[in-house]
């Protein structure tokens, strides 16, 4: 691996909240095109992890190298790692004010300077990815959950990032929505996008996963392909959590 | 003799409520101004900033406004400046509106989801941006009827004005009171000024309400 194919790379990473340890010497490396999925159960520091690496949450010890860039609590490392990297969250997180199309411009515009013709041809490319290119102009409150989160996908990729990290994506969603995110998401992996997903939806990681990562109280304690991980998981702790989710 | 109750005296008293309206207009603009400031203060990052605007939000908040409006006036006179009435009015209202209109903004930005700050973070806008294009259009909707709701308390408190010799609405009217001895009729004739002023205001809140929530 060379060090330019490197998107994160983690070493002895922890984070504290008040009175407990969220995530305990974490050591991960993801490379370009890999796509991770973090299990675990709730509590076990996944979303910490996952939002630790666009610095939603500071790690307080440890080196976080992300897209090339050092972590620390100085502002240029902070926006300069955001800039390259893309979320979607449990709750979307679309701004309702907002229609669809210019939930996709905003940021192409004010932080890459983009013009407002150059932003809406890219965030119409990106929602005709996504497969709804027909919601444009409508408001995110007009949408279903699983139109909303392909258009918090869309959203996150019209900054061309070089790593997307899904929060736990179809979580909130109704069970009949679940499906069309989760095809968009297949399909980004495929075409070769770098993705971190903290997600309990074991057949994506089945489908796409390079690596499955599973974390128990702020500790990876388990982490490899996804077929080994499901036919022979290594820890009681994973053992139990699988035959909880897969049943 | 004392004089009739006439439309003249109406009149007179029209004149007046151009006062009431006026001053809640300097209220108003005076006290965005100064509770945008007080505003940002609350919500910055600098803990600083952020007390001293809360400890003004108190105090004032905590004192009726007559009382700062005497010491806008004859406390500035007693410390020698001779100030007019008007400009203390100015200064004692606005400072009064922003105090209350700070607060309302304070919590109307802190009430816009987590989750809107983070989407903006992580789509690399800066806090500027994000303040700007994401939090605050939204705080607005949310601040709108409190904001307008507020008004109305205003255009009703400057009735205050009249104790430092301003002509307004209620000044007028005890001058026609005293010249007629009918302060029934005309007090009633200046509620009805200020309901007719007021109810349309609120009548509006109303409906920003409704169609906000929606």
């Amino acid at each position: 691996m060379s060090a330019s194919d490197s998107v994160v790379s983690a070493r002895k990473v922890s984070k504290f909240f008040a009175g407990f340890q969220a995530l305990r010497d974490i050591d991960l490396d993801v490379v370009k095109g890999e796509t991770i999925v973090v299990c675990g159960p709730s509590g076990s520091g996944k979303s910490t992890l996952i939002r630790c690496l666009n610095a939603l949450e500071q790690h307080q010890s440890g080196e976080l190298v992300v897209c090339g860039i050092e972590l620390t609590a100085a502002r240029q490392s902070i926006d300069a790692v955001r800039r390259r990297t893309g979320m979607v969250f449990q709750n979307f997180n679309l701004f309702p004010h907002m229609t669809v199309i210019e939930n996709c411009m905003i940021a192409p515009m004010k932080v890459k300077g983009m013009s407002r013709d150059e932003a809406r041809a890219t965030a119409e490319r990106f929602l005709k990815r996504v497969h709804i290119p027909e919601q444009a102009d409508k408001y995110p409150a007009q949408l279903s959950g699983g139109q909303q989160q392909r258009v918090a996908i869309a959203r996150a990729l019209s900054m061309n990032p070089d790593v997307m990290l899904f929060d736990e994506p179809t979580s909130a969603l109704d069970p009949e929505m679940v499906r069309e995110v989760l095809d968009t998401m297949v399909e980004l992996a495929r075409e070769g996008a770098t993705m971190i997903c903290v997600t309990h939806e074991m057949n994506f990681a089945r489908q796409v996963a390079d690596r499955v990562i599973f974390m128990d109280k702020g500790n990876i304690i388990e982490s490899g392909a996804p077929e080994t991980f499901f036919a022979k998981p290594e820890t009681d702790r994973a053992r139990e959590f699988l035959a909880q989710i897969l049943h | 003799m004392f004089q009739q109750f006439s439309f003249n005296h109406v009149l007179f008293m029209l004149t007046g409520l151009g006062w009431t309206i006026g001053l809640a207009a300097i209220a108003l603009v005076g006290g965005s101004i100064a509770g945008s400031v007080l505003t940002l203060m609350r919500v910055s990052s600098n803990p600083v900033l952020s007390r001293i605007a809360q400890f003004y939000i108190f105090v004032v908040q905590g004192t009726p406004l007559l009382v700062t409006l005497f010491i806008a006036y004859f406390g500035t006179t007693y410390l020698g400046f001779s100030i007019a009435p008007l400009t203390a009015i100015a200064v004692a209202f606005s400072f009064y509106a922003a105090a209350f209109l700070g607060d309302i903004w304070r919590g109307a930005i802190q009430s816009v989801p987590v989750g809107q700050r983070e989407g903006a973070h992580a789509l690399g806008l800066s806090r500027a941006h994000a303040m700007r294009y994401i939090i605050v259009p939204q705080a607005i909707r949310i601040a709108t009827p409190p904001t307008v709701g507020f008004f109305v308390q205003l255009i009703k408190n400057t009735s205050l004005a009249s104790v430092v010799g301003i002509v307004e609405l209620t000044r007028t009217s005890q001058i026609v009171s005293n010249a007629t001895f009918k302060p029934l009729e005309v007090y009633l004739t200046a509620a009805l000024f200020y309901f007719l002023v007021c109810f349309p205001i609120t009548l509006f809140s109303r409906s920003l309400e409704r169609r906000l929530s929606a």
